[in-house]
């Protein structure tokens, strides 16, 4: 797996590297900024996550370089990337004590949750982005969970929230990883980011900002798919669109392997 | 050793699948009990998603069950005829306990109540099984003559009589039926197999012969399973076939174990050790909902 991945990352550094983003729209760009021509470009280590019997979690290098058309600039750029999985609505619940036992009470319905989501930077969160910019791009964690909706009797759905994200982060579902894009000489940036074995399938968007002085002065995105393969996918499949023959293969196969180990067992009395 | 699980989505360790399936392929084989009420909280606990346990225990069990089965009918412990009638107020019972089920939903909190029947149903049989196997294995140790049940009960009067060879009974069969069809009505809301009622009911209401009620639990749990996964399959799409394989591996290996096991014990040491786990789980499950949890939110999925 290891090898793999180094072997795709040198292919990808050997390759001409590929094709320039897409200019930062201007009203990205705060206006007391110096306009300055700046590209992002982007490589991953694979642009497909192969979910295969024998998955436990694997890793995404994902690494680039920033681009200038202009002269260099002062200092003070850094690099933000974002992994987020498919969007999805869930309901958190909230357990209270009545008459001596721990029922569910209150529920919190949040309308977008990532299923997965990864920030990283080349320096603390804080001092890279300013509030603002964070509103508008929506790349902190809290920041990416929105839209969230609960019936009249809960007041305090932030706590919700804060649950979502403590229980996510302890699965390693949403990921704060300060600091660990490595930027050099203002040009060159690489890092890595951890993918659990409970990893969502889907589609998944990679984002890389550059920052200057807290706010975006470059954007670039790409995708990856994360998706079953082989027997996992065939399964999956089966499950889903001929559901009675998979329901009734799951019987046959439960019933004939019963038979045949009390068969086996038999005979191996026997002799 | 590491396999990905296609429906239920994540990874786990393959030896600890193949030895949570071994351990209660041998209860099932020893006790007649298809052993949901114990894999189901198993598998939460090892990071299953609980729709999938539920499901998935569902079809494990039918596996070890035809296993301890077949191990049964060699020793002709298995009452066809007696499994048919219960099978038939099973059926019966089962169509009232999903309207019942479904009705619960509607008013919520449908798993408290589940949680709650576990503990009242399990600490109840448990406790009695105990007490009773007790004082009959003390009988048996004192020698005393063992008092002799009363010979003409409410099952002898009724009419509808029937001869049942291998449990040695000639009684109604109204009885039977109605201990069919309350176990299927608290099978459908529990989602369980409902052996570890229906072992206890045939043994003190049906007076049927401890050995023989181990064998046609059984065969009366695999209709039961076999019914519960085609359901779970079809509608919530939620059987993962890959986790029921290595769950069947261990567990109708444990079986024929189990079988043996049980094989050379006396009826009422059978019984005590029953009693003893049905009550180790009741105290696990009323733990749960008395105990402050370690943590109080949870994240559903919105339907």
């Amino acid at each position: 797996m290891r090898l793999l991945r180094l072997v795709s990352l040198l292919t990808l550094l050997g390759l001409p590297l590929q094709s320039p983003a897409q200019e930062a729209p201007a009203t990205d760009v705060p206006p007391q900024e110096e306009l300055v021509q700046e590209e992002l470009v982007l490589g991953l280590s694979q642009n497909r996550v192969a979910i295969t019997a024998n998955f436990d979690g694997s890793e995404i290098l994902i690494f680039g370089a920033v681009k200038r058309a202009g002269p260099q600039l002062s200092p003070g750029a850094d690099v933000v990337i974002t992994v987020e999985g498919p969007t999805e609505s869930v309901a958190v619940l909230r357990k209270e004590r009545r008459a001596g036992i721990w029922v569910n009470t209150d529920q919190v319905t949040i309308h977008q949750a990532p299923s997965f989501y990864a920030v990283a930077t080349s320096a603390p969160l804080e001092q890279v982005l300013t509030a603002t910019e964070d509103l508008r791009q929506r790349i902190s964690i809290p920041r990416a969970v929105r839209s969230i909706s609960s019936r009249d009797e809960v007041t305090d759905e932030d706590s919700f929230v804060e649950a979502l994200l403590r229980i996510r982060q302890g699965a390693g579902l949403y990921q704060m990883r300060e600091g660990t894009v490595r930027f050099d000489e203002q040009t060159l940036f690489r890092t890595e980011v951890p993918l659990p074995s409970s990893l969502p399938v889907g589609l998944y968007t990679v984002k890389v900002y550059l920052l200057r002085n807290g706010a975006l002065a470059s954007k670039h995105e790409t995708a990856i798919r994360v998706g079953k393969v082989g027997l996992e996918q065939w399964l999956f499949a089966l499950s889903r669109e001929n559901a009675v023959i998979y329901a009734l293969m799951a019987i046959v196969v439960a019933v004939l392997s019963g038979w045949a180990a009390s068969e086996g067992f038999r005979l191996l009395r026997r002799q | 050793m590491q396999i990905y699980l296609p429906i239920a989505e994540v990874s786990v360790n393959i030896f600890l699948l193949l030895g949570l399936g071994g351990m209660v392929g041998v209860l099932s084989g020893m006790f007649g009990v298809g052993g949901g009420f114990l894999i189901t909280p198993l598998l939460f606990f090892i990071g299953i998603p609980p729709a999938v346990a539920v499901a998935t225990s569902a079809n494990q069990i039918i596996a070890s069950s035809v296993s301890g089965l077949f191990a049964h009918l060699r020793r002709r412990n298995v009452d066809l005829r007696m499994g048919l009638v219960l099978q038939a107020g099973g059926l019966v019972g089962s169509g009232a306990g999903v309207a019942l089920f479904n009705w619960l939903k509607q008013l919520g909190q449908v798993d408290l109540l589940v949680n709650l029947c576990y503990v009242v149903f399990l600490g109840a049989i448990g406790g009695l099984m105990f007490i009773e196997s007790l004082s009959a294995l003390r009988r048996a140790k004192g020698g005393a003559p063992v008092k002799k049940r009363k010979s003409r009960g409410l099952v002898h009067t009724l009419p509808l009589k029937m001869r049942f060879r291998t449990s040695g009974l000639y009684i109604s069969v109204i009885p039977p039926l109605l201990v069919g069809a309350a176990v299927g009505v608290l099978s459908a809301v529990m989602g369980v197999g409902g052996g570890f009622i229906m072992v206890p009911a045939m043994i003190y209401l049906l007076h049927i012969p401890t050995k023989v009620v181990i064998g046609t639990s059984l065969l009366q749990i695999i209709v039961v399973a076999a019914f519960t996964t085609f359901l779970h399959a079809v509608t919530n799409h939620t059987v993962d076939v890959a986790l029921a394989l290595f769950l069947l591996i261990g567990g109708v290996v444990g079986a024929q174990f189990g079988t043996r096991i049980g094989a050379r014990m006396k009826a009422e040491q059978l019984r005590i050790l029953l009693a003893m786990l049905v009550l180790a789980v009741c105290f696990k499950l009323a733990l749960d909902l008395f105990l402050p949890p370690s943590e109080i939110y949870t994240i559903a999925e919105v339907l």
